[in-house]
């Protein structure tokens, strides 16, 4: 009586680990952390695209307007992709496009911007990618929309026609 | 006289040498204790990637600033999530996580506990 009841116990448990692994298997193996949303903007000081000045953090992320900081860079193919939707998005008027040039040659990215034409307000260079980390950026493209200091929304990879109407719908609520 | 001399500077490079050697040392656990978000399966030690040389270059930084190894994770914790690091810390998310296998060592030893009594009977 005691063994039957101990073994459907064993089994009954080998059975539940065995269907909580299975449906694992069916889940994507890439994993990214839940992003936590009404987050504060770090602060941090980094130079100009074009200059050796360097500017705080607090003289770019000023009045309550909407700004979207995107980070890219003229070595990434996706960044060519998304490109276009940010020339449209600059026609927004609330809402104003920072460029965070990451780990770039700077003639090389003059040229990407000759290119394509420059849809940023205001453009920053991160030579060393560490301005990224402070973000908890991945990589390139990565987009930031901002709004009173707080991240509103993050967006991993490159902006989508989708996600571009879901930016300008946010910014005009 | 210039034995004494000879033995101070082999003594002194010698020196140098280790205590550079340590940092270096603490910076490759610290990094080996990253994982590398963008690539899979590796840490930030392993991993050549932009994300991970960033990292890399990070932690040296902050080192040199003399920040303590738990404040830099604390650092990384807050940008990216628990995530970032393989040994994650005992809280609320990761209870079932660190307390499982105890749990299983303890079920298992009381099965066979069992199983052992009743074969005496």
């Amino acid at each position: 009586m005691r063994i039957k009841f101990l073994s459907t116990l064993i089994s009954l448990l080998f059975l539940i680990f065995f269907l909580v692994l299975f449906k694992g298997l069916k889940n994507p193996n890439i994993y990214t952390p839940s992003i936590i949303y009404e987050k504060k903007i770090p602060n941090f000081r980094s130079q100009l695209f074009d200059s050796t000045a360097e500017i705080n953090s607090d003289e770019i992320f000023i009045d309550d307007k909407f700004y979207l900081l995107n980070i890219w860079s003229s070595w990434c193919v996706p960044c060519r992709y998304e490109h276009e939707f940010l020339i449209n998005l600059k026609k927004e008027q609330n809402l104003k496009i920072v460029g965070l040039n990451y780990k770039d040659n700077i003639d090389n990215a003059k040229n990407y911007l000759e290119e394509l034409s420059n849809p940023y307000d205001i453009l920053i260079s991160d030579k060393n990618g560490l301005i990224a980390i402070e973000w908890g950026a991945y990589g390139v493209p990565e987009t930031f929309l901002i709004h009173e200091k707080k991240i509103l929304k993050k967006i991993i990879g490159p902006i989508s026609y989708d996600l571009m109407n879901e930016i300008i719908e946010l910014t005009n609520l | 006289m210039k034995l004494k001399q000879y033995f101070l500077i082999i003594f002194f490079l010698f020196f140098l040498n280790f205590s550079f050697s340590e940092e270096k040392n603490l910076q490759k656990e610290i990094t080996k204790n990253l994982r590398c978000l963008i690539c899979q399966g590796q840490s930030v030690y392993d991993s050549d990637s932009e994300f991970a040389n960033s990292i890399k270059s990070l932690v040296a930084d902050k080192l040199d600033e003399g920040i303590s190894e738990k404040e830099i994770y604390d650092y990384l914790k807050v940008r990216y999530g628990d995530w970032i690091l393989y040994d994650p810390e005992f809280s609320k998310n990761t209870y079932f996580l660190w307390l499982l296998p105890l749990i299983l060592f303890i079920f298992g030893g009381a099965i066979i506990f069992k199983l052992f009594n009743i074969r005496k009977n």
